[in-house]
């Protein structure tokens, strides 16, 4: 195997080496929440409703129950009786939420009654005996119908369908809009999509009734799932198990099945067998509850002829379906980057969160980041083209200047480092610009359509989750540590014990890594293991880019004691100060007297086995761990909302070209660059691999992706036919263009990664599309620029203007 | 009503395998439950995604959209067959983990699958040519570069006579 240098000049961090991960996948040895094999495990399958909105009058499950195989039918007359409402993170506390509906369905697919049985196929064999009378009731899927005064009430006991909406002013705005040259208005709108993992949600549980412990395995990523499953089953937190070592087929935000599992645990429970719940694709789709923002952005923009954009107002609404738990708080999360890389001193910020009868969202990678760069990025466009001024000037004259970091921006976030001018540079430079613009030109000559696109983005990284106490000033969440223990056995051997399970990241890896560059000891012979939620240190999960910051950090915390106690040791057998001594592969001797030493092996039996070597203050053995709170710490935000949410700012510069043909208005990308900072890459090939895959994922919302209701409410994209991932086919080769600014704020100079490309490919590949439409004299400014939609739009454009005249 | 069993009688792997199956079992539950080879994956059941890709006589196919009825007298490696008789890892299983051509490994049975049956029928191909051979298998983590530059590596790799 190959291992090249570290270009940071760690002996470990930086280079290429292969991941602990990826063995046990190429050969079929994943452990998948679906392969978790218990003796006598009996499936649920379950009723859906199909209406947007209905009153259920009655439902007959006689025949059901005395199906072949079949254990159980479950109603949410009991279900709802039996558990707790699941959390919603906002102050709305009358929108209560269940896996089964009572008495009223909220969206089409939404689940009303589940069979257990011995087989899945019998459970669905079951199902279909199921009948349920509905009362059709008015529905509503658009947000501004729905914020109407005679719209119909999705939850009439809240009184409205606006769950969340506030009004930030950060700056002074009124005076910068009456001071600037000029000003311009626009609608951006981010429809539905999500990351749609290939992996539906899975989960199985299993009640013991001797130990009163609820065992689970889920294919989650989920901050305080256990707790909130728990919560939920009306079980003290110790009752619930899960265990964190199943391997989870991809989610990016979205596998957050508390409704699954509360379901699923309830049954186990209730049954004394242990029952899985595997969503097949439409029920993933419809009523997984996982889709993504749907926001429509008013940006007003104000700015002078040189370019200087003096404030932005932007209004945000999202539709947030027909339920919420942390959705909402999608809203917030852009907060933390409001004005994107840009030097924009005023700023107003108005979000507003409505339920509709759509399926209701979960978080999606970038946690409404994606949206508002997208927003941004069309805004500078229009101010460009408003002032016939070049793109990529407008950019390098706002973008915020390597010297001015640390800089504080209006709602109070401050960015902690950054050369975005380099980046942009180093893209522009890696795909040629001026050979690009003359490629683009030669094929508008040639009858092509042919655009450019450009966009600058941040990637807010490691966060404390205090958009919470921001949307919800009941909620005082500004704690979110992750955790790791690190524990050398008598044999010398190491392993790291992390507690959330990983969807592909590579936390085993980041592990291993960073513990081996403390401790100066291989990463290929240490062990990385996933507790269980019972013997787990604190820690949230894999979400908002955090592990590389928050997990490297406490591995790193965790090793530094390890190394700490050598030493101690070492000190008190060689009776000499800790300061006179070399620390160099895990062994330990005196500074210029090497023989004077202890080995590895000597210094670990030492700590196992002979407590009269030991010094007199430290514990036998040897473990460590270390919790750590996000390197800002944690603050509640100012009244008027000035709040740091995440630490680290990693930016990146996507150039992409696409030619569009105009016979058939197919798109197509011809060529990608992404220049990308993220600090130091702990293990460069999984930062690029999830920056590939954020991209291609950006392609998808930009060109293909989109959740499509039609007039009755109904989820018309609920397979793979209608709702468009990206194949190898629509993905182009990509080029990313590495650049490192350290964080000052983490322990290698590391920011976040995980949602890298996806953050700001939405935004460049809309903005090539409409370079390419601009000789037309039309835009889009709708995602995604469905193939129908820029077939709409080139026909309408033909058809206003028969003899159009290219402008460039 | 019990559902009626049908024999079939299958070589997996390299090994004859039997079994009683429903007429409805499709052939990856079959894999799946029956055999425990869980190594192949479920993403769409609609035949879109490609997870659930084996070779079937050679030729890779969907088992989510094959009864197990089908495969009767048939001959399929999955994922757990691509090894190397002395169970190490085949020149594209270690090609994969050399360029980090996956990162959940879900859709990774599948990818490999798609991509021993270009090797198998084109062993130096072109990018156009691998990018159109895994095109029926979609990944949500990669955005599929690594895995077309393991493709790359396994081919040249294969050319060199590399082990």
């Amino acid at each position: 195997m190959s291992e090249a240098k570290s270009p940071y000049g760690y002996r470990y961090i930086g280079s290429h080496r292969r991941t602990k991960e990826d063995p046990r996948f190429v050969t079929g040895r994943g452990r998948y929440a679906a392969d978790i094999a218990l003796p006598g495990l009996k499936h649920v399958a379950l009723v859906a409703s199909p209406h947007a909105s209905a009153r259920i009058l009655s439902i007959r499950t006689d025949a059901a129950r005395a199906a072949p195989g079949v254990y159980y039918v479950l109603t949410g007359d009991e279900f709802c009786a039996a558990t707790d409402s699941l959390p919603i993170g906002v102050d709305a506390p009358k929108v209560t939420r269940w896996a089964l509906a009572r008495e009223q369905v909220r969206y089409a697919g939404e689940w009303v009654a589940a069979v257990v049985a011995d087989s899945r196929a019998l459970a669905e064999d079951a199902a279909e005996l199921i009948e349920v009378e509905y009362e059709p009731l008015p529905h509503v899927t658009d947000p501004e119908q729905a914020m109407a005064d005679d719209s119909p009430l999705v939850h009439p006991a809240h009184g409205s369908n606006i769950i969340l909406h506030r009004h930030f002013v950060w700056g002074p705005v009124e005076d910068e809009l009456a001071r600037a040259e000029h000003q311009l208005t626009f609608r951006a709108t981010w429809n539905r999509n999500a990351t749609v993992p290939i992996e539906t949600f899975a989960v199985a549980a299993q009640w013991n009734p001797a130990t009163e412990i609820l065992d689970v395995w889920a294919s989650i990523q989920m901050p305080k799932y256990p707790d909130q499953t728990a919560k939920a089953l009306r079980l003290p937190g110790n009752a619930v198990r899960v265990h964190f070592d199943v391997d989870v087929g991809g989610s990016y935000g979205v596998k957050r099945g508390l409704k699954h599992t509360v379901l699923v645990g309830y049954l186990a429970k209730r049954l004394g067998m242990p029952v899985r719940l595997i969503e097949d694709r439409l029920e993933n789709m419809r009523g997984g509850d996982m889709h993504g923002p749907d926001r429509t952005f008013d940006m007003t923009a104000a700015f002078d002829s040189d370019g200087t954009i003096r404030a932005l107002k932007i209004r945000a609404v999202d539709n947030v379906g027909a339920y919420a738990g942390r959705a909402p708080f999608q809203l917030g999360k852009p907060v933390s980057a409001i004005c994107g890389p840009y030097r924009i001193g005023a700023i107003t910020y108005e979000p507003v969160s409505v339920l509709t009868n759509k399926t209701p969202q979960e978080a999606v990678r970038g946690f409404g980041q994606s949206p508002t760069n997208f927003a941004l990025e069309r805004t500078m466009d229009h101010v460009a083209q408003f002032l016939n001024m070049d793109r990529i000037a407008l950019r390098q004259k706002n973008l915020i200047r390597k010297d001015e970091f640390p800089y504080t921006i209006p709602s109070g976030s401050t960015y902690d480092s950054g050369d975005y001018h380099a980046v942009l540079d180093k893209a522009l430079a890696a795909i040629d610009y001026p050979a690009l613009v003359r490629r683009r030109d030669a094929a508008r000559k040639a009858g092509l359509l042919a655009g450019i696109g450009i966009s600058t983005c941040l990637e807010p990284s490691g966060g404390n989750s205090a958009f919470e106490p921001l949307l919800n000033p009941k909620n005082e969440t500004t704690t979110w540590m992750d955790s790791c223990l690190v524990r050398v056995d008598l044999s010398g051997a190491i392993t790291g014990i992390m507690s959330t399970s990983s969807s592909g990241q590579g936390h085993e890896t980041l592990v291993s890594t960073v513990v081996g560059e403390i401790l100066e000891r291989d990463p290929a012979q240490i062990r990385v293991i996933h507790a269980d939620s019972l013997n787990a240190l604190p820690s949230n999960s894999p979400v908002g880019s955090r592990m590389a910051i928050m997990l490297g950090g406490a591995a790193a915390g965790a090793a530094r004691r390890i190394k700490d106690t050598l030493i101690a040791i070492a000190a008190h057998n060689l009776e000499c100060a800790k300061e006179d001594l070399d620390y160099r592969d895990g062994n330990v001797s005196l500074k210029g007297v090497p023989e004077k030493a202890l080995s590895w092996d000597q210094l670990v039996e030492i700590a196992h086995r002979k407590f009269h070597q030991m010094p007199p203050d430290i514990e036998p053995g040897l473990q460590a761990k270390f919790v750590w709170e996000v390197p800002t710490g944690g603050g509640l935000p100012t009244p008027d909302g000035r709040v740091q949410i995440y630490p680290c700012y990693a930016f990146e510069a996507h150039i992409v070209y696409v030619e569009i043909d105009p016979e058939t208005a197919t798109p197509s990308i011809k060529q990608y660059v992404c220049g990308h900072d993220c600090g130091v890459m702990i293990n460069p090939d999984i930062v690029h691999g999830m920056t590939y895959g954020g991209i291609a994922h950006g392609i998808g919302a930009a060109l293909y992706e989109h959740f499509t209701y039609d007039d009755d409410g109904q989820l018309t994209s609920g397979t793979f036919m209608d709702y468009l991932l990206p194949s190898a086919l629509e993905v182009p080769s990509i080029l990313i263009v590495d650049h490192c600014t350290p964080s000052p704020l983490t322990t290698f100079g590391q920011k976040g990664s995980g949602e890298a490309g996806y953050l700001g490919a939405p935004a460049a590949v809309a903005n090539a599309v409409n370079d390419a439409l601009a000789p037309l004299g039309v835009e889009i400014n709708t995602l995604p620029m469905s193939h129908l939609a820029i077939w709409e739009t080139l026909s309408k454009a033909i058809r206003d203007a028969k003899s159009y005249a290219p402008k460039s | 009503m019990s559902e009626t069993l049908y024999s079939i009688a299958v070589e997996v792997n390299g090994t004859k395998r039997v079994g009683q199956v429903s007429a409805r079992t499709s052939l990856v539950d079959w894999l799946r439950e029956h055999l425990n080879l869980t190594g192949t994956h479920i993403g769409c059941e609609h035949g879109i995604c490609g997870a659930c890709s084996i070779m079937l006589d050679g030729e890779p196919v969907r088992s989510c959209l094959m009864y197990a009825v089908q495969a009767d007298g048939h001959s399929i490696t999955t994922v757990e067959g691509l090894a190397r008789p002395d169970g190490q890892l085949s020149i594209l299983q270690d090609s994969f983990c050399e360029t980090h051509g996956l990162q959940c490994g879900y859709c990774t049975p599948g990818m490999l699958i798609a991509a021993q049956a270009l090797l198998d029928a084109n062993p130096r191909p072109t990018e156009e040519q691998i990018r159109d051979a895994i095109g029926g298998n979609l990944c949500r983590c990669t955005g599929y570069q690594q895995i077309v530059d393991a493709i790359a590596l396994a081919a040249e790799r294969m050319a060199g006579g590399a082990a």
